[in-house]
């Protein structure tokens, strides 16, 4: 097993993008005689590489993930783990400072990784269409990637931060600078949400470096390794109610959860369609992420204090997002990605709602949900993008009939949607059901509440499905997408938008029909979790 | 052929009708019109295979409760997922049903969808269809039962909008989708009451725990309303009162669509499931069910009086329809109510054929005249066709002699036995019961009335348009499955006595399953007494696997007491056979004057139907307009839902982002509160410094005057000034 081998696969998968973003720097950015930029090609094709190598790496990690190690507060069965000392000091007033290079993963991390993977793969070739600044778009795209991958390996928290921070960086470069319109004000917006997030995370993590003397996530589980006298010692107290807040928020605002959810319709809007994706497809998993390994785990009697007002949050999210997916009021034109953006607060508030009810069923079902949400999403937001490019707007009502022009498109399209509305035979249905299941346990009410986003979602993907496909198509697309047949030989999706949107509907129909291939990776896992939780947690229910 | 072979070909001819679909959705293009040949052979195939299973359970293991497996889907540990399929007598007749229609239909599309652009998508959505349709009849559980449930939903979906550039097409199938979701809603949270309390998903888990006296919540009215979640479903497919909405909309999708799905099997799917779960209703819940299946019966025929278009009528007489077969459940009689599906599913999956073949042939006719404008479904520019399209008349007016419930039908028999039903249940529980035999016999005197209504004015008479006279008869791929249809309405099929079916085979095999509900919840007239021996109970055995070995130990036991005529299970089934001939005499009367009204009004025009709608004005128009349902649904739900969303989305737009924004705008008036203070005080105070010291300087600077005089006289004036300090 290479689990057993000393081969560092996790650090291989995290910073191979280094690799990439040197090789990408170091093409000199010449032209050829054609007078092509030959450049442009080499670093496309460089991200490629480097995305597949990792999709193989991520493969090789699942081949050789065993189910039966649990990790979560274990270190003995994390599996892949790297750790060495990173930073030692003996600074004056502080005392030692002692920061690992602590890498490894359980069943909770596993289909994140694979997540990422997937998401950054194919998302690189829509990233074909930017023309500006290459060089420097794709630099960012591959730094983005390391910094994702490292917050889903990282085991210490100072090394979980820095990843975290690293991947803000990029993020308000590629929304700013190959943003649309108001790409300036969502980038800020985007970066000073998060950050403010950031900040609870570094005065909490510090206040547990102090209680805990180490920033090892898996230490701060244990009660017996708080101090007495520090700050987060004992149970119930408020430093740890106020502590757990902190870290809360300022991973629902990654989530992101209502009432710190509108950034997100704003950063999708201005963001290029490849970047959508990512944001959509992994980077709401973070916060989701971050819950479950740290904010949940560390603070389980504050979680047990605040558990329904988090299983409420989840209801209002769910109910709240459809209904402005639903609404569209915005003054001007309805947008496409704002409908999907407020559909991805509905879909990740399922998430939450899961993780609130601590069964196990609910649990594994919002993780799955996690993973199911990316591809779906990363699928709606591609299919905005091919007709965005073709038709330079993404306005709801300046489509129509769009089936007959692009029967291949309609046709990959319904799988999205009529995996967006959880249809049976799709991934999206199974994690549905399953945190329905496990919530309904814990909190019947206000699961039936959210139940209504079955007929909500169905309402207005529905409605959006018709908006652009159905009916006559307008006069103004009624001729070829692109006369001059350069770009765009049919008018179909041509075999790049393929690449990518076929092997994620794929994922999408075989996790529907056998969703064993994910559920057993985690099933262990999340009973270690709900281990953890059950003296502090409500689990209603027989 | 062992009952191991059951299963394995049961899942096969579920699988099959996917194989038609796979082929078509992705090789359609190339094949062009051979996929109308390769989808009917496929279905011809499935039709095969369905009649050996159903043949096999029927013959052979007709004692065997079900045949059934139980295998695991996943397991989370503390928790595992099973599935299964199993085949029971209903499942097996069911089988028939879907695939001989779903069959007969695929023929007939060959021709009438022949000049479509997607004509092989159209088969592509009919084999989805058909394989969605089959998983439900072979669900053993209730999370099948779901997901075929929502898979039905959308093959219908993407049927109903077929002609997706037409707006009222895709209008309609969005509709259907979204009100059968709101059923689904109830459906699925009934699931999780019944998971909740049971941990399974298994119908006989289910049952098992609910008759060990284990209730939802510890509370017996949980129980009946984890029922009536379940039955929320039923409502929605079945298209009950009040979210029958969408059924009369569907008419939208192609006319075989209509056979199929809207007439034949989808909607009785709801009919189905309460069949099937019939074990766990609460004599509450049953009432409720009666009570819906009432209301629906009634108010669709009434709407179905005044209708002007072929196929709305027809779709109203379905609604009306699907509302005897769940008042029939709700009553108890749940032999009836589930054989009236079978022979509703046969004639009125014919009569929607025969609309299909004169829309078909009007159609034809406007275009050899070169008229775009006439409606084709408007009985009103029909007239005549019968002798035009003599096959079609024939058929389509026989299988309305058995919807109208006249005898040597099925129909007759079917519903002959429902309106028993409700007469017995009247009878044993007094009171406001009454109305539902009352409402019953009104709706089926309405029926033969619309139907002969739609007979005479469409095929009788003289031609009242052009085109009408310039109809044919359409080809045989359209005839012959009206044949088959017409011919599977006759009562042989069924029993040997034309005027009583209880003797007959159907009334042998499907038999009333034991409640599983506790005695003090349910109708005492309902509690077999004949029990275990007459009706094997459903949780025979505890594991499912075990089911049938147990039970196969002995099948000519429990084989013969099913043959056993003469005795009934329970009080309920002796007081319908008591009121068989009563209940006959009056459908017949009351069937009878419905089709004399018909004739006097409108073929013999003694009564003048225009007079007749002045004198009724406002029934009229409030009948014509379906009682204003979808107008009242529009005002008060759906833009009740727009408006709401509407507002939160600005509430979002202004209020939680306006916060967002607000604290930045703070943060930055803040910063540039700040920003001045640092430029005007701090800086000011240091340009002060600076500035009071230049302007010293300056001043200063005067005294270097460059006069040797001057600076003698400050010399001078220094010393007097230290003089004058140090003495």
């Amino acid at each position: 097993m290479l689990g057993t081998m000393n081969f560092p696969i996790l650090t291989w998968i995290t910073f191979l993008p280094i690799l990439g973003i040197l090789i990408i720097l170091l093409v000199p950015s010449g032209k050829d005689e054609k007078g092509q930029e030959l450049s442009k090609k080499i670093i496309r094709w460089v991200a490629v590489g480097i995305t597949f190598v990792q999709l193989i790496l991520a493969l090789v990690i699942y081949l050789n993930y065993n189910p039966a190690l649990a990790g979560v507060n274990n270190l003995k069965t994390f599996q892949f783990v790297e750790k060495m000392s990173w930073i030692t000091a003996t600074l004056p007033m502080v005392g030692n400072i002692n920061i690992e290079y602590f890498m490894g993963i359980d069943g909770i991390s596993v289909p994140m990784i694979l997540l990422t993977a997937i998401i950054c793969f194919v998302a690189v070739f829509p990233s074909f269409g930017i023309k500006k600044a290459v060089k420097g778009y794709f630099a960012m795209y591959l730094m983005l990637d390391l910094a994702m991958m490292g917050v889903f390996c990282a085991l210490d928290f100072f090394l979980f931060y820095l990843f975290w921070e690293l991947m803000l960086l990029p993020m308000y470069f590629l929304i700013g600078v190959w943003g649309g319109p108001r790409k300036e004000y969502a980038a800020i917006k985007f970066f000073i949400y998060t950050l403010v997030g950031s900040v609870f995370m570094l005065l909490v993590m510090i206040g547990l470096y102090h209680s805990t003397g180490s920033f090892n996530i898996i230490e701060m589980m244990n009660a017996a390794n708080f101090r007495g006298d520090s700050i987060f010692g004992g149970l119930n107290t408020t430093i740890r109610y106020v502590a757990f807040m902190g870290l809360f928020i300022g991973f629902a605002i990654k989530v992101p959860l209502f009432p710190f959810h509108t950034w997100l319709p704003d950063a999708h809007v201005e963001a290029p369609t490849p970047i959508s994706v990512i944001l959509a497809g992994v980077l709401l998993k973070m916060g989701a992420y971050g819950m479950i390994r740290i904010a949940f785990p560390i603070f389980p009697d504050a979680f047990g204090y605040f558990q329904t007002l988090i299983a409420w949050l989840g209801m209002v999210s769910i109910v709240y997002g459809a209904l402005c997916a639903l609404g569209q009021h915005k003054v001007g034109k309805r947008d496409f990605k704002k409908l999907i953006a407020y559909s991805s607060v509905s879909h990740m508030g399922l998430v939450i709602l899961g993780l609130a009810s601590m069964r196990p069923e609910g649990t594994v079902g919002a993780i799955f949900q996690m993973f199911n949400h990316g591809i779906i999403t990363a699928m709606l937001f591609m299919i905005v993008g091919v007709i965005y490019d073709r038709a330079h707007t993404r306005g709801l009502d300046d489509f129509g009939g769009l089936a007959k022009k692009m029967p291949i498109y309609t046709g990959i399209m319904a799988v999205a949607f009529f995996a967006a509305i959880g249809l049976p035979g799709m991934s999206g249905f199974i994690s549905e059901v399953l945190v329905f299941l496990g919530a309904f346990k814990s909190y019947p009410v206000l699961t039936i509440i959210s139940g209504l986003s079955i007929i909500l979602g169905a309402a207005y993907m529905l409605w959006a499905l018709q908006k652009i496909f159905f009916g006559v198509l307008p006069e103004k697309w009624q001729g070829p997408w692109d006369p001059t047949r350069l770009i765009y030989k049919t008018d179909d999706v041509n075999g790049l938008e393929m690449v990518a949107l076929i092997p994620l509907a794929f994922i999408l129909i075989f996790l529907g029909v056998y969703p064993n291939p994910i559920l057993n990776l985690m099933t262990g896992s999340v009973n270690q979790f709900i281990e953890i939780m059950k003296p502090f947690v409500y689990i209603g229910g027989l | 052929m062992t009952q191991d072979v059951v299963l394995p070909l049961s899942i096969l001819t579920l699988l099959i009708p996917l194989l038609s679909f796979l082929i078509n959705i992705f090789f359609g293009k190339k094949l062009g019109k051979i996929s109308g040949v390769i989808g009917t052979s496929i279905l011809g195939i499935d039709l095969g295979l369905a009649i050996i299973v159903a043949f096999t359970k029927l013959t052979s293991y007709a004692g065997i409760q079900v045949i059934q497996n139980r295998i695991e889907w996943f397991d989370l540990g503390s928790l595992q997922v099973n599935i299964g399929i199993g085949i029971d007598n209903i499942a097996a007749i069911m089988l028939i049903v879907v695939t001989l229609i779903s069959f007969l239909v695929h023929l007939f599309s060959t021709v009438y969808m022949g000049d479509d652009r997607q004509y092989s998508k159209f088969f592509a959505y009919l084999g989805l269809f058909t394989f969605s349709m089959l998983g439900i009849v072979i669900a053993n559980n209730f999370l099948i039962m779901y997901i075929f449930w929502e898979l039905v939903g959308i093959s219908s979906y993407l049927l109903i909008g077929f002609w997706y550039e037409k707006d009222s097409a895709s209008n309609a199938g969005k509709k259907a989708f979204i009100t059968n979701r709101i059923g689904d809603l109830g459906f699925f949270i009934g699931i999780m009451i019944l998971f909740f309390t049971y941990g399974s998903f298994m119908f006989e888990d289910v049952f098992a725990g609910i008759s060990s006296g284990v209730m939802p919540f510890d509370n017996p009215t949980m129980l009946t309303i984890a029922g009536i979640c379940i039955f929320m479903g039923a409502i929605g497919k079945s298209a009950q009162f009040p979210l029958h909405v969408w059924l009369p909309d569907a008419m939208e999708g192609p006319t075989p669509v209509s056979a199929l799905i809207h007439a034949a099997t989808m909607v009785a799917a709801g009919v189905y499931l309460v069949a099937k779960v019939f074990a766990m209703f609460t004599a509450d819940a049953l009432t409720f069910i009666a009570v819906i299946g009432t209301i629906t019966a009634f108010i669709s025929a009434t709407i179905a009086l005044t209708q002007v278009d072929f196929k709305k009528v027809l779709a109203y007489s379905t609604v009306s329809q699907l509302g005897f077969m769940i008042m029939s459940l709700g009553v108890g009689g749940y032999t009836n109510g589930f054989f009236h599906l079978v022979t509703h599913a046969w004639f009125k999956a014919a009569l929607f054929l025969a609309a299909g073949s004169v829309i078909h042939a009007m159609h034809q006719a406007m275009h050899h005249m070169h008229d775009h404008h006439t409606d084709p479904q408007d009985i009103n520019n029909m007239g005549g066709l019968r002798k035009t399209m003599p096959w079609t008349y024939r058929t389509f007016l026989f299988v309305t002699l058995a919807l109208s419930g006249i005898p040597l039908t099925s129909g007759f028999l079917s519903k002959d036995g429902i309106l028993a039903g409700t007469l017995a249940y009247a009878n044993l529980t007094g009171g406001w019961h009454w109305i539902i035999p009352v409402l019953g016999f009104t709706a089926a005197g309405m029926t033969a009335f619309y139907m002969f209504r739609l007979t005479i004015v469409a095929f009788h008479g003289e031609p009242k348009t052009e085109i009408a006279k310039h109809t044919k008869e359409n080809k045989l791929p359209i005839v012959l499955p009206l044949v088959v249809l017409a011919f599977m309405s006759l009562w042989i099929f069924y029993s040997p006595n034309p005027i009583d079916a209880s003797k007959g085979w159907f009334h042998k095999m499907i038999v009333q399953p034991k409640s599983a509900v506790p005695d003090a919840y349910q109708w005492s007239f309902l509690i077999n007494n004949k029990t275990e021996e007459a009706a094997p109970a459903v949780h025979q055995a505890e594991g499912a696997t075990h089911t049938a070995e147990i039970t196969a130990e002995n099948p000519h036991e429990v084989t013969k007491a099913g043959h056993t005529t003469g005795h009934y299970l329970n009080k309920f089934q002796e007081e319908t056979h008591h009121f068989h001939y009563i209940a006959m005499i009056l459908s017949l009367l009351i069937a009878g004057s419905g089709i004399l009204l018909a004739f006097l009004i409108y073929q013999y025009k003694t009564i003048s139907a225009d007079k007749l709608e002045a004198r009724f004005k406002f029934l009229h128009t409030f009948s014509y307009n379906k009682w204003y349902f979808d107008e009242l649904y529009q005002a008060t739900a759906i833009n009740g839902l727009l408006v709401i969303s509407k507002a939160l989305s600005w509430f979002d737009n202004y209020v939680v982002d306006g916060l967002v924004n607000l604290s930045s705008y703070v943060t930055r008036g803040f910063g540039y509160i700040v920003g001045l203070f640092d430029n005007y005080v701090i800086d000011g105070a240091v340009n002060l410094v600076a500035n009071f010291t230049g302007y010293c300087g300056n001043k200063m600077r005067k005294l270097q005057t460059g006069h040797i005089q001057s600076y003698v006289v400050f010399v001078l004036l220094g010393i007097l000034i230290l003089l004058y300090f140090f003495i």
